[in-house]
């Protein structure tokens, strides 16, 4: 179960908005309460009241009233400078936040799955994976984000606001998990057909658990133990699918699609499209274009005898 | 030439025959060339209300069809193209071809009669407006049909809208149909104006316009400067997709937020386009419902210049996600929560001239303006909630926003027109609105739209973006998305309520005489529907309420020729006569003009340099509707 | 009478456009087969298979189809060959009136599948059927046999200079 919500954040800065979220809204409150209850007030004023009852003002109460329309302005005034105040002092704290991150991840937005790059200074410790990104606990992440195509929007509520996604420019954007969790996020900027499932999955784990994963992501594909899978190996090579995806370990090298070395490890399929179960992996590789119909990937025909085969070899890819 | 009134024994021959010769001279033409040469300002105003209230029901139609979809997850009623057509559709129907001209409708019906004269001060350019308006509009729509519909979104971002990632006509077809809309909101904008400024009834100083009069004329001063910017970048645009310019490229210098930047420029005034009119919609509700003086003129007058003004300072805050520098978007951030204040003085305004009132006249026009209360006021504090840039950085580009901008659009502007429309169709029509199926029409508004909004404020805290054509059943919006689908069902309820006792009031509802309100202002003086000279003798002001001011024997304009179609036209400051100006009669011209406009427009989005024969035969029409006309019953000045 | 008129005009109109704008992602599956039977022209295979018999285009001024073969161009790398937007370079430009192989859309299909001589990969067993029509659509663009409105004017890359050959980075001289 993922937690989605600005409601409930898991980290310092989406936390620092949410406090921020509740001075607006108790403003806000107040604010129509009152504003709301003096329309009100007036219509049953008028509702109880016979026709005529009600005198034309007089020029001392005409007096009374301007006095009345200019303190509300004015009162107007200051409450909107105290909460651009706050927003001003919120940004402040928001944009301290970022300052030396532990982590630097890159994440380039396609048409419609989010490649993700761990940066390292030693190069063969940079790693390729896409779609869900992995995070220790408690620690600043800072993702440098830029665009292949078209404009994207990266935004994972729990964790912090959005920042676009938009090709030619590099922007920049921290968050940091205080607990473990799985916190889902989705693109929130229209990006074409499949804007809807572009969905990405930020998964916190305690740092110890980061680094193992970390180890275990950076090995390529173990060589096929028995012939099934060596059948599925070959056909995995032989198919189309080599153009477009990257296995490292084989000759699979393609920089189309996302990086399928651990495929089996992730959550989802599609960049949250399908859940990953090997009934919903069977359906999104014989006919992707049926689960999220106008993506590049095409639907290719797979001979029967090769489809098992096929998926048993894509399990293996832990 | 103004005098005191004649003793009335010889007014009577007098006036009928005066009467009788403005019919003449004033008339519609007949046939089917008569129609579409019409210059009558009533009749064009009407035509407006008419088109736009087609293209509302065409817009909610489509936005029916999006909640059917967005009602379960994961639901296949509508294929992911057609609903990417579906909400782009909709929001350049209702923003371009409803709200903005339904307004200019309102105001070119309203402010001739409202400043007491007998047309807009351009007629021929008002029947142009509004034929490449509905050029534009029939241009998108049959895109629509032919799987041509623009699908990039109302906004069209680039890259997306670009060459490369919107194959096809569909976009070219979007950004030329913008360039219909603004000849033609930008026609309007300059008539208004004019008017506004010299065709005032003598004695209606500048401070005794109407608060009406002035919200459409800020409305004018807006467009003339909002217009430019968006016909510029959807050109651009068009150029990038159809010759191969880089406006938006980033590889060759070009940048894809230039169209952001570019866009919002108009993007935002445009919305203040829309509210503003719907202000002066409630002024004029508020004193018919309270018979009292709005409190506060000045004050109200200069909140409407200066939200117009400051409309301008806004546009940065719908990029707040870009990447933008930290300085520069306070500045913005500092100018969106500013904007509150003249529109919170309009607020107090209202209500301390309420608290001044008797008992309230409670019809049904007063329900939808306390409907615009309740709603706008809260769309106007989201909106405030949305100038934070930290807040806006969770709810951009999320439902919130959805719900913001409907609870100000529909709350700030659809309710005041609901109610102008049960205040005004007796004036246009001569028939009286029902008021029990009025007070049912209005509740189902209400009710429906608060169930469909509202519960979009949580959806996008809740994490749901925009524009999205389904979501996973294991989001958790299913609920609430439901809930809003209902309610769009109640909204479309009361459409369809509106329009049946329109249609029965007009065969049975009560005539309405001349002032069935006892309202304050010039047209209510003169018969429902009103004649095409508006006025026998045209009248003078001595007051800001005009007909609350006006005594037995206050003065009318005569003397004005009644074989020509002839207006006085005054002083800008202080309504004082200036000279008499003969107005163009009904002319076939501004169709033909439309007509070869729209060909250059059309034919260009397919090969770029036919816009030449457009040109061409622009020039041409030009000419036939400049040529000069020894008949003096033809636009020329009288100088005696 | 005017309305009999409109309808004629709009019923034209919708053929035109329905052709230009229709897009198909799901794809019957004959469309889509991999051809691995076609006999091979070049010793280059990017992985190895054999190609299949060849068929009549489906080619049809189709702008998603076009857009597709656009994108598919520079996704398996055309570009780096035969130049963005088929200027050429190592491989031969592709915007020109000159075709080594033939351009009638079966025999650019042809080369794309089986390969040629001197440096062309055969692709027919990477790329299912109806990508490889997407890309002749495309192909055939850039030198103008397309409809102008279905073809996008430009692309989102650089762009070569059309004197030189040669594209320039951002923001420098030419």
């Amino acid at each position: 179960m993922s937690v989605h919500s600005a409601f409930a954040p898991a980290g310092a800065q989406a936390a620092r908005i949410y406090e921020h979220w509740l001075l607006y809204w108790y403003v806000a409150l107040a604010v129509y309460v009152i504003v709301g209850g003096a329309f009100l007030y007036l219509l049953i004023r008028s509702w109880r009241s016979r026709p005529e009852s009600i005198a034309e003002p007089t020029q001392p109460v005409q007096h009374r009233m301007a006095k009345y329309v200019g303190a509300s302005s004015v009162a107007t005034a200051l409450i909107l400078i105290l909460l651009l105040v706050s927003a001003a002092i919120t940004g402040h704290d928001l944009a301290s936040y970022g300052q030396k991150p532990n982590l630097q991840i890159n994440v380039i937005g396609h048409q419609w799955w989010w490649e993700v790059q761990y940066q390292n200074d030693d190069p063969s410790m940079t790693l390729m994976t896409a779609n869900e990104i992995h995070i220790p606990t408690g620690q600043k992440v800072l993702l440098n984000l830029t665009s292949s195509d078209v404009i994207h929007s990266f935004w994972v509520p729990s964790l912090n606001g959005k920042r676009d996604l938009i090709p030619s420019h590099q922007n920049t954007l921290t968050i940091e998990a205080d607990r473990p969790g799985v916190y889902r996020g989705q693109c929130a900027e229209f990006c074409g057909l499949q804007h809807a499932h572009m969905i990405l999955y930020v998964i916190a784990e305690p740092p110890s658990k980061f680094s193992a994963w970390m180890r275990h992501q950076l090995q390529p594909a173990p060589e096929p133990v028995d012939a099934k899978l060596r059948h599925g190996r070959d056909v995995f090579l032989n198919e189309p699918c080599v153009t477009c995806h990257t296995v490292r370990g084989t000759t699979a090298l393609g920089t189309v699609g996302p990086d399928l070395t651990h495929i089996a490890d992730r959550q989802t399929i599609g960049a949250g499209t399908l859940p990953n179960t090997p009934g919903h992996l069977s359906g999104w590789v014989t006919d992707p274009q049926r689960a999220k119909p106008g993506i590049l990937m095409p639907t290719i025909p797979i001979a029967p005898n090769d489809v098992q085969p096929l998926l048993v070899y894509l399990e293996s890819l832990r | 030439m103004t005098e005191a009134q004649p003793q009335p024994e010889s007014v009577a021959h007098l006036f009928e025959e005066e009467r009788s010769a403005l019919q003449k001279v004033w008339r519609n033409p007949r046939g089917l060339l008569g129609w579409f040469s019409v210059t009558t300002h009533q009749e064009i105003g009407r035509r407006y209300i008419f088109t736009a209230f087609l293209f509302l029901l065409a817009g909610g139609v489509e936005a029916m069809l999006m909640r059917l979809q967005l009602a379960r997850p994961d639901n296949h009623f509508l294929s992911n193209d057609f609903y990417d057509q579906l909400f782009t559709m909709h929001g350049t129907t209702m923003m371009f071809l409803f709200a903005v001209p339904v307004l200019e409708g309102f105001a070119i019906y309203l402010v001739p009669l409202m400043v007491g004269t007998r047309n807009v001060a351009f007629p021929r350019l008002n029947a142009f407006g509004y034929w490449m308006y509905v050029f534009g509009g029939i241009f998108l729509y049959i895109g629509f049909l032919c799987n041509t519909g623009a699908d990039a979104g109302w906004f069209a971002y680039t890259p997306l809208s670009g060459p490369q990632y919107s194959p096809g006509k569909r976009v070219d077809f979007w950004a030329q149909m913008i360039t219909f809309t603004e000849v033609s909101a930008l026609s309007v904008a300059v008539e208004i104006m004019t008017t506004v400024l010299r065709l005032r009834a003598p004695g209606m100083s500048l401070n005794r316009i109407p608060i009406f009069v002035w919200s459409v004329f800020v409305q004018a001063l807006m467009i003339l400067f909002a217009m430019p910017a968006i016909m510029l970048s959807s050109g651009m645009l068009l150029c990038d997709r159809t010759i191969g310019t880089h406006y938006f490229n980033p590889s060759e210098g070009g940048d894809p937020l230039l169209w952001q930047h570019l866009f919002w420029f108009f993007g935002h005034p445009e919305v203040y386009i829309i509210f503003i009119p719907g202000t002066g919609f409630v002024s004029t509700l508020i004193t018919a419902a309270t018979r009292r003086p709005l409190f506060g003129y000045t004050a109200v007058v200069l909140s409407l210049i200066a939200t117009g003004f400051m409309g301008f300072g806004l546009w940065v805050h719908h990029m707040f996600a870009t990447g933008l520098p930290q300085l520069g978007a306070s500045f913005f951030s500092a100018a969106t929560l500013v904007i509150a204040i003249p529109t919170g003085v309009q607020f107090f305004c209202w209500i301390a001239t309420i608290w001044s009132a008797g008992k309230l006249t409670m019809n049904t026009a007063t329900h939808f303006m306390f409907g615009f209360f309740f709603i706008f006021l809260a769309g106007g504090l989201t909106g405030v909630m949305l100038g934070s840039v930290p807040l806006d950085l969770q709810v951009h580009d999320t439902y919130f926003v959805v719900a913001h901008f409907h609870y100000v659009l529909i709350g700030g502007m659809v309710f005041p027109l609901m109610g102008a429309f049960y205040h005004w169709i007796p004036k246009m029509t001569g028939r009286l609105l029902n008021e029990t199926a009025g007070k049912v029409n209005f509740w189902l508004l209400f009710v429906g739209f608060n169930l469909t909004f509202f519960p979009m404020h949580l959806l996008g805290f809740y994490g749901m973006p925009r524009r999205v054509y389904t979501y996973q059943a294991d989001t958790g919006w299913g609920g609430l998305s439901e809930l809003a689908s209902i309610g769009a069902a109640l909204i479309a309820l009361g459409g369809l309520v509106f329009i049946g006792n329109y249609l029965w009031s007009m065969r049975h509802g009560i005539p309405a005489g001349n002032d069935p309100w006892g309202s304050d202002t010039l047209e209510w003086s003169t018969t429902s529907p009103p004649p095409n000279y508006n006025y026998v003798h045209l009248p003078t002001v001595s007051g800001r309420y005009a007909l609350w001011s006006r005594l037995p024997d206050d003065p009318v304009v005569t003397g004005l020729h009644t074989d020509r179609r002839e207006v006085l036209v005054t002083g800008i400051l202080d309504g004082q006569p200036d000279h008499r100006y003969i107005l163009p009669g009904s002319s076939i011209w501004p169709l033909l003009t439309a007509i070869a406009v729209a060909i250059g427009f059309i034919a260009s989005v397919f090969v770029f340099h036919d816009l030449t024969y457009g040109i061409i035969l622009t020039a041409l029409t030009l000419l036939g509707w400049f040529w000069p006309r020894r008949d003096p019953r033809h636009g020329v000045k009288d100088q005696s | 009478m005017r309305f009999a008129a409109l309808g004629t005009i709009i019923a034209l109109v919708f053929v035109a456009s329905c052709q230009r704008e229709q897009r198909n992602p799901r794809v019957v599956a004959a469309s889509a087969s991999v051809m691995t039977q076609l006999p091979r022209e070049s010793e280059l295979v990017p992985g190895g298979s054999v190609p299949q018999p060849r068929i009549s285009s489906p080619d049809n001024g189709n702008a998603y189809d076009i857009n597709q073969g656009q994108t598919l161009f520079t996704a398996y790398n055309c570009a780096g060959c035969h130049g963005g937007e088929g200027g050429g370079g190592i491989g031969p430009a592709l915007n020109d009136a000159n075709w080594i192989y033939g351009g009638e859309p079966a025999q650019i299909f042809d080369s794309i599948v089986r390969g040629r001589p001197n440096g062309m990969p055969a692709w027919g067993a990477r790329i299912p059927k109806d990508k490889i029509w997407a890309l002749v659509a495309y192909v055939r663009s850039l030198s103008g046999q397309q409809p102008k409105s279905a073809t996008a004017a430009r692309s989102d890359d650089i762009e070569p200079d059309p004197h030189t050959g040669t594209t320039k980075a951002r923001g420098s001289t030419p």
